[in-house]
C-alpha cells in the first residue's frame, strides 16, 4: 500500500515541474506586463507539434529539440508582441485578452487545419528506475530535471544579468525603467518571447510523456491559471511551488477520489484562492 | 422613466422585421438561422450589460447560459413542468446563482475578475460532469413524446422561435432603459473609474451585482429555450468556453457599451460565420480567420462598428444608441 503512495508522489512531483515550467512562462509575462497571455496553450500546443516535427521528420532527439523550441518561442513571441500587442499594451485589460486570444485562435485554426483534431504521441523511451515495487518511467524523470534546470537558468537570468535586471525593473515600474535609461519596448517584448519560449518548451516536454492534440494546450493553460493563481501571480518559484502542488493533487488525490472530480477541485481552489489571498500562497513580485 | 425616442424605436422595429421574415414565408431554414440570430443578440445584449455599462469582462459568461439550460431542461424532464414556467425558474435560478457569486468575485477588478469567472465556468462544468442525477458527461436526452404536450414536435419549434422573439425584445429594451437610467449612468462611473464612483457615492457594490444579476437572467432564459428546441443538453455544449469568447467577439465587433452595437454585431457575426463554413476553401480555416478578424478589430476598432461612426458623424448620436 505504501508504495502506492510513495509512486503517487514521485509521479506528482515530476509532473508538477513540468506544470510549473509552464506556469512559470504565464507568470512571467503577467509580472512584466501586465497580460494574461490567453494564447500560453496554443504556444504549447505549438511546442508538441514542433517537437513531434522535428523528431519524425528530422530525427532530432526530442531533449536535443528542446534548443530549437526555445529559439523558436522567443522569436514567435517577440513577433506577436510587435504584431499583437504593442499597440494596445497600455489599453484596458479587455483588449489584452482579447489580442492574446486571437492570437490563440489563429495558432488553433492554421493548427486543426494542418494536424486535425486526431491524437498525436512521442514514441521515445529511457527505460525506467525501479526500487522495490517502484517504477519510474525514466522520460517523466528526464523532464522533471530539464523543468528544474530550465527553472533554474531563467533565475539566474532574471537574479544575475543585467537584461534580467532590466526585466524586473520594468515589472517593478514601467516609467522609473525608462527614465532610467532602459529600452522598455525591447525588454517588454523579450519578457513576451521568453514567457513563449518557456510555454513551447514545457508542451515539448509534456508531449514526450502524453500523447497530444492540437487543442491539448487549453488544459494545460487553464491548469497554468490555477498555478499561477495559487503561488502568487508574478512569482516565478510561486509558480513552481504551485505547480508541485497541482501535481500531487492529481497524482495522490485520485488515490481517494475519482478523477474526474479533480477539475472540480482544481477550479475552486482557483476561485477561493482569488478571493481569499489574492496575492497567492507566496505573494510576491518578480 | 425617460421615454423611449426614436433611437429605440428604429431597431426595435428592425428586430420585428426579421423577426416577422419566417414567420411569413413558413420556411424552416430560414426560421433556424433567424432563432440563431436572435439567441446570438441576446446573449451578446446580456453581456453588454456588465460588459459594455460596467466594464467588467465576464471570460465565462456562457456558465449562466449552461445553468439555466440545465435547469429548464431537467424540471421538464424529471417533472413535466410546462416550458413558459420552466424556463422563467431556468433564469432566475441562473440569476440567483450570479447574485450570490457576484457577492464574492465582484469584488476582484480587472484581468482577477476575468480569470475567476472562467475558473467559475470550468468548475460548473466539471461539476455537471460528474452529476449522474442530471446525466453526468453524457447529458440528457428528450423522449419525442416530451414535444405532444405542446402539440408535437413542429409547433414546439415554432413555440421556441416565438419565445426567443419575445426574449429579444425585453432584452432590448432594458439594454436601452438601462443606458438611459441613473442605474446605467452610475454603472457607467463605475466602468470609467471605479474609485472616483465610490467617492461620487455610487453604491458601486450594489450597482454591480444588480448589473451582474440582470446580464445572467436573460441568458439563463435563452439557454432554457435553446436546449429545449435541441433536445439535448450535455456539459460539454452547455459550457463551452469558445461561446463565451463569441459572446464578447459580438459585442467588441458592434460596440460595447452601445444598445445597436451587439444587436449588430450578431447579426454581422452569424452571417460572417455562416458564409465561412459555407465557402469549401475557407471552410477548415474559419477559427485562424475569426482570430485575425478580432485582432483587427482590437487593434484598429477598439470601440466596434457603432461605436466608430458614432464617432465620426456626430448627428447621428441623436438617433443610435
Amino acid at each position: 500500500m505504501i508504495d502506492v503512495w510513495v509512486d503517487s508522489i514521485i509521479g506528482g512531483l515530476l509532473l508538477g515541474l513540468v506544470y510549473g515550467l509552464a506556469a512559470i512562462g504565464l507568470n512571467l509575462i503577467w509580472g512584466v506586463m501586465k497580460v494574461i497571455n490567453l494564447s500560453h496553450g496554443a504556444f504549447m500546443a505549438l511546442g508538441m507539434f514542433v517537437i513531434y516535427l522535428l523528431f519524425t521528420a528530422f530525427g532530432i532527439f526530442p531533449y536535443f529539440g528542446l534548443v530549437i523550441v526555445i529559439g523558436l518561442g522567443l522569436v514567435l513571441g517577440m513577433l506577436t508582441y510587435f504584431v499583437a500587442l504593442h499597440r494596445v499594451i497600455d489599453a484596458p485589460e479587455l483588449s489584452t485578452l482579447l489580442a492574446t486570444f486571437s492570437v490563440s485562435l489563429f495558432i488553433i485554426g492554421v493548427g486543426t487545419f494542418v494536424f486535425t483534431t486526431i491524437p498525436y504521441a512521442i514514441d521515445i523511451s529511457l527505460g525506467s528506475i525501479s526500487f522495490g515495487n517502484i517504477t519510474i518511467l525514466g522520460t517523466k524523470v528526464a523532464t522533471g530535471l530539464i523543468s528544474i534546470a530550465f527553472t533554474a537558468i531563467l533565475y539566474v537570468f532574471l537574479y544575475k544579468t543585467r537584461l534580467g535586471k532590466a526585466i524586473r525593473a520594468v515589472s517593478m515600474n514601467r516609467v522609473a525603467a525608462e527614465l532610467m535609461g532602459v529600452n522598455t519596448t525591447f525588454i517588454l517584448a523579450l519578457s513576451f518571447g521568453i514567457g513563449i519560449a518557456l510555454a513551447m518548451s514545457a508542451g515539448a516536454l509534456i508531449a514526450t510523456i502524453f500523447p497530444f492534440t492540437i487543442l491539448s494546450g487549453g488544459v494545460y493553460e487553464l491548469k497554468s491559471f490555477v498555478i499561477c493563481v495559487l503561488g502568487g501571480l508574478g512569482s516565478p518559484l510561486g509558480a513552481l511551488v504551485g505547480g508541485i502542488v497541482l501535481g500531487m493533487i492529481e497524482n495522490v488525490v485520485t488515490l481517494q477520489i475519482p478523477t474526474s472530480y479533480v477539475p472540480v477541485i482544481e477550479f475552486s481552489i482557483l476561485v477561493l484562492i482569488l478571493l481569499l489571498k489574492p496575492s497567492g500562497l507566496l505573494g510576491g513580485k518578480v | 422613466m425617460k421615454k423611449p425616442d426614436i433611437s429605440l424605436w428604429w431597431i426595435t422595429i428592425a428586430v420585428i422585421v426579421l423577426i416577422v421574415i419566417p414567420v411569413v414565408t413558413k420556411s424552416p431554414i430560414l426560421r433556424e438561422s433567424v432563432f440563431l440570430i436572435l439567441l446570438y443578440m441576446t446573449l451578446a445584449l446580456s453581456l453588454n450589460i456588465i460588459l459594455g455599462y460596467t466594464g467588467y469582462v465576464s471570460f465565462g459568461h456562457i456558465v449562466y447560459y449552461g445553468i439555466g439550460g440545465y435547469v429548464t431542461f431537467s424540471l421538464i424532464y424529471f417533472y413535466g413542468i410546462n416550458l413558459i414556467v420552466a424556463m422563467i425558474i431556468g433564469g432566475l435560478f441562473a440569476a440567483a446563482i450570479a447574485y450570490s457569486l457576484g457577492q464574492a468575485i465582484l469584488k476582484l477588478r480587472g484581468a482577477y475578475f476575468a480569470i475567476a469567472t472562467i475558473g467559475v465556468n470550468e468548475a460548473v462544468k466539471a461539476l455537471v460532469n460528474n452529476l449522474d442525477a442530471i446525466g453526468g458527461a453524457e447529458g440528457l436526452y428528450f423522449n419525442i413524446k416530451v414535444y405532444n404536450a405542446y402539440g408535437g414536435a413542429e409547433n414546439a419549434i415554432w413555440l421556441s422561435y416565438y419565445l426567443m422573439s419575445a426574449l429579444i425584445i425585453i432584452t432590448l429594451i432594458v439594454n436601452w432603459y438601462i443606458k438611459k437610467s441613473k442605474f446605467g449612468l452610475g454603472l457607467m462611473a463605475i466602468r470609467e473609474d471605479e474609485d472616483a464612483a465610490i467617492i461620487l457615492g455610487v453604491d458601486t457594490r450594489k450597482y454591480k451585482s444588480l448589473a451582474y444579476m440582470l446580464s445572467a437572467l436573460f441568458p439563463g432564459i435563452a439557454g432554457g429555450i435553446f436546449f429545449f428546441k435541441n433536445g439535448n443538453i450535455e456539459p460539454e455544449n452547455a459550457f463551452h468556453l469558445v461561446k463565451s469568447i463569441e459572446m464578447i467577439f459580438m459585442v467588441m465587433l458592434g460596440g460595447f457599451g452601445t444598445v445597436t452595437g451587439p444587436v449588430l454585431g450578431a447579426l454581422v457575426y452569424e452571417r460572417i460565420r455562416g458564409l465561412l463554413l459555407i465557402n469549401p476553401l475557407f471552410k477548415n480555416l474559419h477559427i485562424a480567420i475569426s482570430g485575425v478578424v478580432l485582432l483587427l478589430i482590437v487593434l484598429f476598432m477598439p470601440s466596434g462598428i457603432i461605436g466608430y461612426v458614432r464617432e465620426k458623424i456626430a448627428k447621428i448620436r441623436r438617433y443610435i444608441e
